[in-house]
């Protein structure tokens, strides 16, 4: 190699370090930008939110207006709490899960065995559908169903059947997935030992794929934690823990809907989304971990 | 092409009458007729595509799993034709060990041993299961290096150990016929000969089939051995013989590292 061509590789080598760092230099910019909403957000909540947070704030029911007034009034903290919409919240999502994860999963290993067949198709494009489906669309369909029909007024079963819907194609899709994931290998292993079939689903590929199922229902679920719209139409709200899942309901995200149109609870809105943020977050973590372990 | 040795086999473990193997409408394995005989060590030879994998399928009916696969012909085992009988239970009869070894991850050592019992929700007692499992690993030479960890998940172990650990989870369920598809092709050299010597002392009890690409191996420790070429099976016959004296051109080419 002579000399010139030695410097002018140098100099492309220069000029691509400098690319590089421009690139880097992006790349760590774009990414800040990515994250600042979320910190920016957390930050927020904390700020305003941290003084409402007490056990009182979790155990005891909303406060009247009358009372968050008095207390304004002589500047102090607001009485009571969100128990109620904490509870509700419970309700509605055990039931949720109890409708979706069964007939998802069941949905999702019927679409990972026929891949082909014309039924399996059909069902995964509209579960594809569904997925896009506006949340306040399933409300009205679940105050159609269920509202109008079944409990004959708001109730937290029309509230679980509008979160439901919205958890099912969640559910479907990632067992499917994680199903795909396995080896083909591991379910000869299991019929080549002369296994039927529905052990081999039940004591092999489930099992298997249990982290990624599992992952995906939690994430499922802090999705539909925080859903407002179809529950607004559907669950109400209610000031009193209300057990009753055919009588109106209250949940979280409703409660910050409520105080949000109440100047005297307004104060409110930040620990009862702090609550929210981080139950949300918790699960988060959870299915993050989980699907870090098994892999 | 069929030796004459051959012809004499007497009550063989297995008879393959005239079976085809189609891909869709792909002849992969065509009008084979073998005669496999009991406590022996048969090696199916043969190139890439050959078909030689899909012939082993073929006798658990693996191939029952996929919708594009048809198997036409007989294949008997006591005089009763496989297809004839559940595949449940013709699994049962014939135990299959893969190319990479491939133990359940979500369970044990231990559990992997017995995973055909407890697949097929067959109760044992505790005595038994230890036995059962003690033996097992004690068959494959695998009981010494794992006696201590056997309730680790099976996937930590090498790549070696896991693939005997498959072996003796396809001899806890006690079957007469262990199906190989190249065993020892994702191993290193150790643990290759490791499972070869393996393979020679389990012939006492066991009828083994084994798909192998490598001559040496069938050369080392099969009894018979069966070339197929191109989905035909082209000549069948005693290991020693078909290595010192071929009677098909191609086998003699195949040997010779002419093709394959």
């Amino acid at each position: 190699m002579n000399t010139t061509e030695n410097i002018r590789l140098q100099d492309t080598s220069k000029g691509r370090q400098l690319k590089d760092k421009l690139i880097l230099g992006l790349v760590i910019l774009l990414s800040l930008i990515t994250i600042s909403p979320i910190v920016l957000i957390i930050g927020k909540l904390v700020a305003k939110g941290y003084r409402q947070i007490s056990l009182e704030f979790l155990i005891k029911n909303t406060p009247d207006t009358y009372t968050a007034m008095t207390a304004l009034a002589n500047g102090e903290r607001i009485p009571g709490g969100i128990a109620n919409g904490i509870v509700g919240t419970l309700i509605m999502v055990v039931l949720a899960s109890a409708i979706a994860i069964p007939v998802g999963i069941i949905v999702g290993i019927f679409l990972y065995e026929n891949p082909g067949k014309r039924l399996a198709n059909f069902t995964r494009s509209l579960s594809d559908v569904l997925q896009g489906v506006p949340s306040i669309v399933l409300g009205l369909i679940s105050y159609l169903w269920v509202v109008k029909h079944v409990t004959n007024g708001y109730s937290a079963l029309a509230g679980a059947v509008s979160l439901a819907i919205m958890m099912l194609p969640m559910i479907v899709r990632s067992t499917e997935e994680t199903l795909k994931m396995i080896p083909n290998t591991l379910k000869e292993a299991a019929l080549a030992l002369g296994t039927p079939y529905h052990k081999v689903i039940l004591r092999v590929l489930i099992p298997t794929g249990f982290s990624g199922m599992f992952t995906g229902i939690l994430l499922g679920i802090s999705r539909v934690l925080g859903e407002t719209a179809p529950l607004m139409l559907t669950a109400l709200g209610s000031s009193m823990i209300n057990l009753d899942i055919s009588k109106p309901t209250s949940a979280v995200p409703l409660l910050i809907w409520e105080f949000y149109n109440d100047p005297n609870m307004i104060d409110l809105i930040w620990s009862s989304s702090l609550m929210l943020m981080a139950i949300v977050l918790i699960l988060n973590l959870i299915s993050k971990q989980i699907a870090k372990k098994t892999k | 092409m069929i030796q004459d040795t051959i012809a004499e086999i007497k009550n063989p473990a297995l008879s393959i009458q005239d079976l085809c193997v189609y891909y869709d409408q792909n002849k992969a394995v065509k009008n084979v007729s073998v005669d496999i005989k009991k406590n022996t060590v048969t090696a199916i030879m043969g190139p890439s595509g050959c078909g030689k994998s899909t012939l082993l399928r073929a006798l658990n009916r693996m191939h029952e799993l996929y919708d594009n696969i048809r198997t036409e012909g007989k294949v008997l085992i006591h005089d009763q034709n496989i297809y004839d009988v559940p595949a449940i239970k013709l699994r049962r009869q014939m135990g299959m060990v893969f190319q990479r070894p491939n133990p359940f991850p979500t369970m044990s050592i231990y559990e992997n041993v017995i995973a055909g019992y407890k697949l097929n929700g067959i109760r044992l007692k505790k005595g038994e299961k230890d036995e059962v499992v003690e033996r097992s690993l004690r068959d494959v030479a695998l009981w010494d290096e794992v006696k201590d960890t056997l309730h680790k998940k099976g996937t930590f172990l090498s790549g070696g150990q896991q693939q005997r650990l498959c072996i003796a989870r396809a001899l806890a369920f006690g079957p007469e016929i262990i199906l190989m598809d190249e065993p020892t092709s994702a191993l290193d050299p150790i643990a290759t000969s490791k499972v070869e010597d393996l393979l020679v002392k389990l012939k006492e009890n066991y009828t083994i089939i084994l798909v192998t690409h490598n001559m040496t191996q069938a050369a080392r420790i099969s009894d018979y051995s069966l070339f197929m070429y191109l989905g035909e099976l082209v000549e069948y016959g005693k290991t020693k013989n078909m290595f010192t004296n071929p009677i098909d051109p191609r086998t003699e080419q195949y040997l010779t590292g002419k093709f394959g």
